[in-house]
């Protein structure tokens, strides 16, 4: 008993290490924009930390995941190092995709992450691909496509869950609904329950609280053993929400959504601050503990960033290389 | 040596390869037991199952996306688009994910599939089931086109791209299925971006591409008998193009006329010329002419819709005028 409960000490810690990581990520990235060091603009991940940090912990680093135009978070959550990922923001030659992706579409192939997508939905196919992958070559692994309630309004999703349910490949849905796509309230773009869309294809579901890591963590633990087993697919929906907007330029928001909805969601559902008030409560860690890991954390990132504005952009001769991938 | 035609070639290309490479699925609607509907296919399942010849949902972004997918973890997937004209269903998945892929992950990541699907008109079946859209997917970075005139082509050229590691889209013309060519018993390929001159001449050039190569050869055959030495070439693939067989022919005969059948108006027989007129100008002693299918939705009646495409008469009258150093305008 007392080993299992070091084990949980341990996969808790390392969870709020990972949410912080993405929160101080975020919030470096928000800076950088705003000092007008960072080319063009982002889509911050900040609220919604528990959903990829939760969902990822139950992923081995060869299992494969499809992420969405706000995706450092999950960047971050599948094991990506801050110095690439910074780098890659500022498009810089060391950055994840040497510069040439950006924000939008920052990849990890080395810890399965193939890529945020910029086109809303648009990872469902790659996502259902990399699960036929693992079930053609035996590789044992599974796929989780992440996407927002906005990709509920995409044809695509529902051809590949369709697909994927007929094949019984082993792919997670993880549907992130953060009440908003783009600028619209969900109730405005998607009709009936969200979960029937799954249901329709036989696929089965489950409703979690995006905002609790340890809910999360638990039924992905569920889904992925049993794509695993060969039981997917299986739809995840994850009520959360974005504190900034839909953009970082997206500031005055008062049209569509509420400054008190925001402040409620803030202040009684912030992800990371909830969790370290679950640790301290639980005494997983003290105070001291979990300061320290936030001043390692924030240290982390500040070196990140100063190393990436440092670094070098891509030579001239890098812009048309990669179009096509040599043999071999 | 034994002569087999288009549809053969291309079910043996996949059969070889599929034997070669255990990695290789094949996914499409009715690639299986129906064989398409063109019966390309058939025999397969038989050989591979149905685990590597996969019948899917009448879903074409959903597959092709899957397919994408595929590639990116290790699979290397053929998709079946019935028709050339449902390849507008995909272009998100074909233009904004598979092209871009690698060049957006920095060339770590790479998605090595093929695309068949045909093109072609004057099969009556109107204008949902009858265009050549090759010049929408060629203008896209990050894409290889192929564009087999014969059996021979279509073997060689696909088996090249089933081993290439980028997305490959293959444009077989629909009314060649049966059409027979010599092809050899043993192993060849034909590398993308290699022209092939199928017939030497030395006072106009004519390049065609698919089934326009068979309209090239009829037209010099017209020429032949007037005296107009036309040499024709068939490019095989526009992207990449063999630029410079193109332009050492031009610059030969100092006249050329580029038949495809595409529509005219930013199509691939556009950027051929562009590209003559570019880099051959002060060689050339006539325009560049163009050949092309009409700028209208493919008709269904017959005589309207054989209006719409190009035919050796017109085209030998184009080389008859180019003679001349006339100025014309092809329809």
């Amino acid at each position: 008993m007392e080993g299992n409960r070091e084990r949980n000490a341990d996969a808790y810690l390392r969870m709020y290490r990972q949410m912080l990581r993405i929160r101080v990520f975020e919030e470096n990235a928000h800076q950088l924009y705003l000092s007008a060091k960072m080319p063009g603009l982002t889509h911050l991940y900040i609220g919604q930390e528990a959903v990829a940090v939760g969902i990822c912990d139950a992923l081995e680093p060869t299992d494969r995941i499809t992420s969405t135009h706000r995706g450092h978070g999950h960047c971050v959550a599948k094991g990506a190092g801050f110095r690439q990922m910074f780098c890659e923001l500022l498009g810089k030659s060391e950055g994840f995709c040497r510069g040439k992706g950006g924000s939008m579409h920052i990849a990890d192939q080395e810890n399965g992450n193939l890529g945020a997508n910029a086109i809303v939905g648009g990872s469902a196919g790659i996502a259902t691909g990399a699960a036929l992958s693992a079930k053609r070559l035996g590789s044992g692994g599974v796929a989780v496509c992440f996407f927002g309630d906005g990709a509920l309004g995409q044809g695509l999703l529902y051809e590949c869950m369709n697909i994927a349910s007929l094949w019984k490949l082993p792919v997670i849905y993880a549907c992130e609904n953060n009440h908003y796509g783009e600028y619209t309230h969900v109730s405005e773009m998607a009709s009936g329950d969200l979960l029937d869309r799954a249901r329709a294809f036989g696929i089965e579901t489950a409703t979690v609280d995006g905002q609790n890591v340890l809910e999360v963590n638990e039924a992905a633990e569920g889904f992925v053993s049993r794509a695993r087993a060969g039981q997917g697919p299986f739809f995840l929906l994850l009520d959360t929400y974005r504190f900034h907007g839909h953009h970082v330029g997206d500031i005055s928001r008062e049209y569509y959504r509420a400054k008190e909805e925001e402040e409620l969601w803030k202040s009684e559902r912030d992800p990371v601050s909830n969790f370290a008030k679950w640790l301290r409560g639980e005494s997983v860690a003290s105070d001291d503990e979990l300061n320290r890991i936030e001043s390692e954390v924030r240290r982390e990132a500040e070196d990140a960033v100063e190393y990436a504005l440092a670094a070098p952009y891509p030579g001239s001769e890098e812009v048309d290389m990669h179009v096509f991938a040599e043999a071999g | 040596m034994r002569e087999i035609t288009l549809s053969q070639a291309v079910n043996e290309a996949i059969a070889e390869e599929m034997r070669r490479d255990p990695t290789i699925v094949l996914l499409g609607e009715d690639v299986a037991e129906a064989g398409t509907p063109f019966k390309i296919l058939s025999g397969l399942v038989d050989e591979f199952g149905p685990e590597r010849v996969v019948d899917t949902p009448i879903s074409e972004p959903g597959f092709t996306g899957i397919a994408v997918g595929a590639a990116m973890t290790g699979l290397r997937p053929i998709v079946d688009i019935m028709f050339g004209d449902f390849l507008f269903l995909i272009m998100d998945q074909l233009c904004n994910q598979a092209a871009k892929t690698h060049y957006m992950s920095g060339g770590k990541l790479k998605v090595p599939m093929v695309v068949r699907t045909n093109m072609g008109a004057t099969r009556r079946s109107a204008a949902q089931h009858s265009q050549s859209l090759h010049a929408l997917v060629a203008h896209i970075p990050g894409l290889k086109v192929a564009m087999p005139a014969t059996a021979f082509e279509a073997k060689g050229l696909l088996k090249t791209a089933i081993r290439d590691e980028n997305p490959v889209v293959i444009f077989e013309d629909k009314l060649s299925y049966q059409e027979k060519a010599p092809v050899p018993e043993e192993e060849y390929l034909i590398a993308l971006g290699e022209a092939c001159i199928r017939r030497e001449g030395s006072d106009v050039t004519l390049v065609g591409t698919s089934s326009m190569v068979q309209v090239a050869l009829d037209a010099a055959d017209l020429l032949a008998g007037e005296g107009i030495s036309a040499e024709v070439i068939d490019p095989r693939t526009i992207a990449p193009l063999d630029e410079d067989t193109i332009l050492a022919s031009a610059r030969k005969t100092s006249r050329a006329i580029v038949i495809d059948e595409g529509h005219r108006s930013y199509g691939a027989s556009a950027e051929i010329a562009a590209r003559i007129a570019e880099k051959a100008f002060y060689w050339l002693d006539a325009p560049v002419q163009r050949f092309a299918a009409m700028d209208v939705p493919i008709p269904f009646s017959p005589e309207l819709e054989d209006l719409t495409v190009p035919t050796p008469a017109a085209v030998a009258e184009g080389a008859r005028r180019a003679m001349r150093g006339e100025l014309f305008h092809a329809p």
